[in-house]
């Protein structure tokens, strides 16, 4: 007779278990997604990082566990990024015509993103801490990190920062740009992407290809733009 | 999918090589993204079937950033006492950050004339 205890010992140790459980929950979230028309509120993303996490925290399970089945998922980030060569090849005239409003658009959201951010912490009586955690929080979680370890922030904190910022851009962007009757795929999809990097370039890919290939170019551009204005603005910017 | 997936895991191994060697601020993959560029315009060999495998790995994005959430779901009790304003600053901030980035792009594409990229096959979403 089957021990189902001895059962779920072994398996919850093993990586195919949370190898799986990552897989289904996302084509669960993905499948939501689908069926509410890609509404932007049902992100794929959110509802997946929800399902695990119960499934975690439900199970007893570390997140030491969960990744070392999750890792082979996490691992293709990097191919998918090398990936986006494809899309970026395929509308290279579109991106040369647009080559003025891009840099323009650049060096003015990713400005906006980092002032914005350390000035409203100050408005809200954020401590200085805080501030130097959030400033880089619209590049790329590593680029972020290491931002954040050299102006003395917590890397750890930033990181929350970083997909809190990623997932909550992802969920506002289209009725956003709705609302500014912005009808610029590229223009839409540049803004998700310096805004909220790579989970506001998955978003953009969901919506449209062109925006999804401007998306990429943004969560390039504004991590290597963030890393050279966080040190420069921070003097200014804090008290 | 193969051939198409080997060369994207070289880029990546080249890319990485690269800014280990030289020390440079950015991401591996990142490099191995502009060599794989370099190497489509220049019309390299590449697998035919290239395109599939990207536009397959790209479609489900999403999916990739779920363990590293996952991951940041375990830590939230790092935002602390604080982490009502600490969401309230991110979403605001990322609000103006959306705002200016596509309001200036689409006022100088319109400026310029460049206006009439295609796109929006979806409309409502």
């Amino acid at each position: 007779m089957i021990d189902f205890v001895d059962l779920w010992v072994y398996l919850s140790g093993s990586q195919l278990l949370w190898l799986s459980a990552t897989l289904v929950a996302y084509l669960a979230a993905d499948s939501l997604s689908g069926a509410t028309g890609r509404h932007p509120l049902v992100n794929p993303v959110l509802i997946a990082v929800v399902f695990v996490a119960l499934l975690l925290l439900g199970s007893g399970t570390s997140f030491q566990t969960y990744f070392a089945g999750a890792q082979f998922i996490h691992f293709l980030l990097g191919p998918a990024t090398v990936a986006l060569a494809v899309p970026l090849v395929r509308y290279l005239p579109q991106i040369r015509r647009a080559l003025v409003p891009m840099l323009a658009a650049l060096l003015a959201g990713s400005v906006a993103a980092i002032v914005s951010a350390v000035l409203l912490a100050q408005a809200f009586g954020l401590d200085r801490a805080a501030m130097l955690a959030l400033a880089p929080k619209s590049s790329t979680a590593a680029i972020a990190m290491g931002i954040a370890e050299k102006t003395g922030g917590d890397p750890a904190l930033t990181a929350v920062l970083v997909i809190l910022t990623g997932i909550g851009g992802a969920i506002v962007v289209t009725p956003l740009m709705n609302a500014l009757r912005l009808k610029n795929y590229a223009a839409r999809g540049f803004a998700a992407g310096l805004a909220s990097h790579g989970i506001g370039t998955a978003r953009a890919f969901q919506v449209d290809p062109l925006a999804g290939t401007f998306a990429a170019i943004a969560l390039g551009l504004n991590g290597l733009l963030t890393a050279l204005l966080v040190p420069l603005l921070l003097p200014w910017l804090l008290p | 999918m193969l051939p198409a997936f080997a060369t994207l895991l070289l880029c990546q191994l080249a890319g990485e090589a690269i800014v280990r060697a030289a020390i440079l601020p950015v991401p591996g993959p990142v490099v191995g993204m502009m060599i794989l560029c370099a190497l489509m315009v220049a019309r390299a060999p590449l697998p035919g079937e290239l395109g599939d495998t990207a536009d397959g790995i790209l479609k489900h994005l999403s999916l990739l950033f779920v363990p590293a959430g996952v991951g940041v779901v375990q830590q939230l009790d790092r935002l602390g006492q604080d982490g009502i304003r600490l969401v309230a600053v991110v979403i605001v901030s990322t609000v103006i950050a959306l705002a200016v980035t596509a309001l200036v792009f689409a006022a100088l594409a319109k400026a310029l004339g460049t206006d009439d990229l295609s796109g929006g096959q979806d409309d409502g979403a």
